[in-house]
């Protein structure tokens, strides 16, 4: 298996505080891969810096699913357009948007017709318009969201809104994915049909996969490997078997425990 | 009181004659509102550029002899690039200050592009060249105007063209989505800050298309012209809840209206003066004005 993101000696401070400090780990192609620690360990600015929004202070990150490219400092939009796509912990869907829209702002950079020929409408324009329409719509059937597609974003159930934010970062394209606590706020019921749901994308569409997940019933079941941060620093990368019973694995999920109970006092 | 004993036809007439220069209220809002929806920028200089519109046109059919429909387009295509050029240049670095800053920084740019007018041009007062029929026709007792109808037809055809932009391609997905989230956008491919410059450059197209109205209709122009229609376009996009599209097309309209029913029937020096006290009442009883849910912006 080669290896499809490189993480090398990352490190990102805000002022004085070091949030990621030497990260360095990478995913494999095809590879389900998890990202787990306490609250505040760095996962979310970890995924931040890989998706453009925050630059690293040092280190660096190269993306090599087609040719090897550095994506550390390039702007978010050309990581995306490079093949790796994200979500976030809080659904961050364009609310007022219907879902077919927001699967076609998705497939923003797959449009090639210029402003000119939107204007005057050109039949090159018009071709492409209803390509990306049906496109949009054979890709909602393919995640089974198509008998929504006129609806408002905002209108659909937690779940199925989880799911179209997943969907949405598929449709640019993308090959690596990434996933921000997507079983955030569900029950049981829904955590189980969305792990069935990324089981399923990721089989079938081929997909490197970085989860961050507080569930660990639903890392462990689903993952091939775990990564597991503290305090911004990697502190165990293997098999979800081997980091159930790794010492400092415990120490941090069980230390943070001891913290919140001094705090209850 | 000031309507007693109107006639009910001639109210109507009025609210006729106020259509035309309520749709370029409304386009001039628009640019308000589009700029504002996607950045949270009141950009004060957007009266400017539809000064700067009307001039330019005016210079492209005296000097070059242009019929009026390209000095039109050329004027819209001059102020999109100048309106690309101003967010780049000022506004841009300051999209992550506050936005106080970049409003005082709006008040400057204003400040500077009449005063940049003023120093090409000189003070003096300038007559927009006589290019449209003044023919009035009297259709079943209404008095109806060539060029009120050609500026009230012109507007339409503008507004129903921005509608097809926002909703239909891929521009407008773009500006949607970087309204709600630029980071979620930029996420998904779009380029957030192609999508501001082009937002800024529809914008302004519009404004000077309103410029070049106005300055058929009202005649005389200076570098100052712009001042008092921005204020109204901006008094216009507040009313109907700036950010809102046909917010913004229904408060110029009403606006236009409001201004020509009080020009008519109370006295001319006082409509500037009802339309600012509407900015007043709004901001008391509707900040978010009469088509915004209110209370949902996060800041």
């Amino acid at each position: 298996m080669s290896s499809v993101l490189q993480i090398k000696r990352v490190n990102k401070a805000f002022g004085g505080l070091m949030a990621l400090s030497d990260i360095s780990f990478d995913v494999n192609e095809g590879e389900l891969c998890g990202l787990i620690g306490p609250n505040g360990a760095g996962k979310t600015t970890l995924f931040n810096v890989i998706s453009g929004l925050y630059t690293p202070t040092s280190g660096s990150i190269t993306l090599s699913n087609q040719s090897s490219k550095v994506i550390s400092g390039l702007a978010p939009y050309k990581i995306t357009q490079l093949g790796l796509a994200r979500t976030f912990q809080n659904i961050r869907l364009f609310k007022e948007m219907t879902v077919l829209d927001n699967i076609k702002v998705a497939m923003h950079s797959q449009i090639q017709t210029s402003l000119l020929d939107t204007l005057i409408r050109t039949p090159q324009y018009r071709k492409e318009e209803a390509r990306i329409e049906s496109e949009a719509l054979t890709f909602l059937k393919s995640v089974k969201l198509d008998h929504l597609a006129q609806k408002k974003a905002s209108s659909l159930p937690y779940g199925q809104q989880r799911q179209l934010e997943i969907a949405r970062a598929l449709a640019t394209q993308a090959k690596i994915l990434l996933l921000d606590e997507p079983a955030a706020g569900m029950n049981p019921q829904e955590t189980e049909d969305l792990a069935q749901f990324i089981k399923k994308i990721h089989q079938e569409k081929g997909l490197t996969i970085l989860l961050i997940e507080h569930d660990m019933n639903l890392i462990m079941s689903i993952t091939s490997r775990i990564i597991v941060l503290d305090y911004g620093k990697v502190i165990a990368n293997d098999v979800p078997e081997k980091i159930k019973t790794n010492p400092r694995v415990i120490e941090a999920y069980l230390g943070e425990e001891r913290e919140e109970h001094v705090e209850g006092q | 009181m000031l309507f007693k004993g109107v006639r009910h036809d001639t109210i109507f007439t009025t609210i006729i004659n106020g259509l035309p220069i309520g749709s370029v209220y409304a386009l001039v809002a628009l640019g308000y509102t589009m700029v504002y929806g996607i950045i949270k920028l009141i950009n004060f200089a957007h009266g400017e550029i539809f000064m700067v519109g009307a001039y330019s046109a005016m210079i492209f059919i005296t000097m070059f002899n242009l019929p009026l429909w390209l000095a039109m387009m050329l004027s819209m295509l001059t102020t999109a690039i100048l309106g690309m050029v101003i967010e780049k240049v000022a506004y841009k670095p300051l999209r992550k200050s506050s936005r106080t800053a970049a409003l005082i920084t709006a008040i400057g740019v204003s400040f500077l592009l009449q005063n940049v007018m003023l120093l090409i041009m000189g003070a003096r007062i300038y007559t927009f060249p006589q290019v449209f029929s003044n023919t009035t026709w009297v259709v079943n007792g209404l008095r109806v105007n060539a060029l009120q109808l050609g500026m009230f037809l012109t507007s339409i055809a503008l507004m129903l063209g921005l509608q097809f932009v926002v909703h239909q391609t891929k521009l407008g997905r773009a500006m949607r989505a970087v309204a709600v989230d630029k980071d979620a956008a930029a996420l998904m491919g779009v380029d957030v800050n192609h999508t501001i410059s082009m937002t800024f450059a529809l914008g302004s197209a519009l404004a000077a298309a309103a410029g070049v109205m106005v300055g058929m209709y009202y005649i005389s122009m200076t570098p100052y012209m712009g001042f008092a229609p921005g204020l109204k376009a901006f008094v216009a996009a507040v009313f109907g809840g700036i950010g809102l599209l046909p917010g913004a097309m229904f408060g110029g309209f009403a606006i236009g209206i409001i201004e020509t029913l009080v020009a008519g029937y109370g006295s001319t020096l006082f409509k500037d003066a009802v339309v600012y006290a509407i900015l007043i009442l709004v901001l008391l009883i509707k900040p978010s004005g009469l088509f915004g849910k209110g209370g949902k912006e996060k800041v």
